[in-house]
């Protein structure tokens, strides 16, 4: 009975798109905590230099999500489809712009001497992007459930960020002289922490589009 | 010719003037708080031996605009044309089941057909307007009906019919000119003038755009909007998207079955049904 329509060519060629974008968001992410705690100024640079690419990549799915609501006027589950991709595609491009403001810290941070205590940071940011990696599996499989085992998630994110907070703060009362370096990774914590927000907003769409159940603010 | 509902006789009928007072049965259990303007329950429907439509039951309430849609051959014109007997016209066919407009069922014997037409008038495809002047078309119906009692009031009834159409400040000042002479948009809201001279409750209308412009498609679509607040409004179309557009509830069906009824809102963003779904979003059909 189901027949194959232009319009789901074209929808498949948008979920590639924003596979690729969270591909590319996840990358940067990566090499940005990797720029931070290798001090490598060189892959700060390499992220900071690919946002551009991330950017198109968002117009580019922006563009295309006009085209099919105007061309195709998609209806039920192709458009919670389309209205998802609208508004993950931003939402990863912000990411991709936090992956950036680390990668600055970075640069900023590897001309001064390190701070033997960033710890929990790396865990954090492997906590994130894994976050990341899952919401987009659950996007791609249009799988709810596992978009709500995500959501949960952010919980320990949240714990994070309090604990290296408070351990940063210690450490400029202790030793003043290492408030601005421990400044600059508090801001790289509220990145972390701002992006596991961006994945739970990522998964509560996965599961308006899955669902048609708008799940935002219901905590 | 058609034979009445078999169950018609024995369907009690109920005026809408006592709904107010009845919120409670005799046993003191709550009522719901209105009924619907039709309230169809069971419905079958047949062209000699082939039956075109399934046990339909639908509420459809006052002073909305109710769609139908579905693909060709579903059943959806049949069942429209059975809200004010229009298939009686078609030889062969039989109803069964019950009709019922404000409680009352429209196949009981006792009804008139020629009355019940008025309550629920109709509009086709195609606008079909008689080869007479603007004027008379709009007055055709009041004046076989012996509806008004002077010259001046069929004259304020027409104008009052052109303008709810939409059309009075076009043809104001050339009513005696052949309604042929219309475009086709113009021709259509002439006929839903026309429907609306003889002050019916409902009217239905047969894919009333299908055949205009973009523009006139507006037109027509704005006026239903619009002629909600004092008519209920039964709409077949073929266009997904006028469905979304002017409807406040859609109906789908299927093989001469209704799948679904919801809210349009609903219908287009996340529908009950997977055949809905299916047929809403081009997967079939």
């Amino acid at each position: 009975m189901e027949r194959h329509r232009r319009l789901d060519t074209e929808l498949e060629d948008l979920r590639s798109r924003l596979l690729l974008l969270g591909g590319e968001t996840e990358t940067a992410l990566q090499r940005a905590m990797y720029a931070l705690t290798e001090r490598d100024n060189a892959a700060a640079r390499e992220v900071l230099d690919g946002d551009d690419a991330i950017d198109r990549m968002e117009v580019e799915i922006d563009r295309h999500c006009i085209d099919i609501l105007a061309l195709r006027q998609p209806a039920a589950r192709d458009l919670r489809f389309v209205m998802s991709i609208t508004k993950i595609s931003p939402i990863l491009e912000r990411i991709a712009d936090h992956a950036c403001n680390i990668a600055r810290a970075a640069i900023d941070l590897n001309d001064e001497p390190q701070l033997k205590a960033h710890v929990d940071l790396p865990r954090m940011a492997e906590h994130a992007s894994a976050m990341l990696r899952a919401a987009l599996d659950a996007f791609t499989s249009g799988d709810a459930s596992a978009a709500r085992k995500v959501i949960e998630r952010d919980d320990l994110i949240d714990e994070m960020y309090e604990r290296i907070f408070h351990d940063l703060i210690d450490m400029m009362v202790k030793d003043p002289t290492t408030t601005t370096r421990a400044a600059r990774l508090l801001f790289v914590a509220k990145h972390l922490e701002r992006i596991g927000d961006y994945v739970t907003d990522i998964c509560e769409l996965t599961v308006y589009m899955t669902e048609a159940a708008i799940i935002k603010h219901s905590n | 010719m058609s034979t009445p509902l078999q169950t018609a006789a024995a369907a009690p009928l109920r005026k809408p003037e006592t709904r107010a007072a009845e919120k409670t049965d005799e046993r003191g259990a709550a009522r719901p708080p209105a009924l619907a303007k039709i309230s169809v329950r069971d419905l079958n429907f047949f062209y000699g031996a082939t039956q075109a439509l399934h046990a339909i039951t639908l509420d459809i309430p006052e002073h909305i605009v109710m769609a139908f849609i579905g693909p060709s051959g579903c059943g959806k014109s049949t069942f429209l044309r059975t809200l004010n007997r229009m298939n009686d016209t078609i030889p062969g066919t039989r109803a069964e089941g019950t009709v019922l407009l404000d409680g009352e069922d429209i196949y009981s014997p006792q009804t008139d057909v020629v009355s019940l037409r008025r309550t629920v008038g109709m509009v086709f495809q195609k606008s079909n307007p008689f080869p007479k002047s603007i004027f008379d078309n709009v007055a055709y119906g009041l004046r076989i009906n012996r509806l008004t009692e002077s010259k001046s009031e069929l004259q304020d009834r027409v104008e009052e019919a052109l303008k709810d159409a939409a059309l009075w400040n076009e043809v104001k000042e050339r009513l005696k000119s052949s309604a042929l002479g219309l475009s086709g948009g113009q021709q259509q809201r002439l006929c839903i003038a026309r429907a609306l001279a003889v002050k019916p409750e409902v009217l239905l209308m047969d894919e009333p755009a299908s055949a205009l412009d973009p523009i006139a498609t507006q037109k027509i679509e704005e006026l239903i909007v619009e002629l909600k607040r004092q008519y209920t409004i039964v709409i077949v179309t073929h266009n997904m998207q006028q469905a979304a557009r002017v409807s406040d509830q859609t109906a789908f069906f299927w093989l001469g079955k209704l799948i679904e009824v919801n809210a349009t809102e609903k219908m287009f963003t996340n529908p009950d049904e997977k055949l809905t779904e299916d047929y809403i979003t081009g997967r079939f059909g």
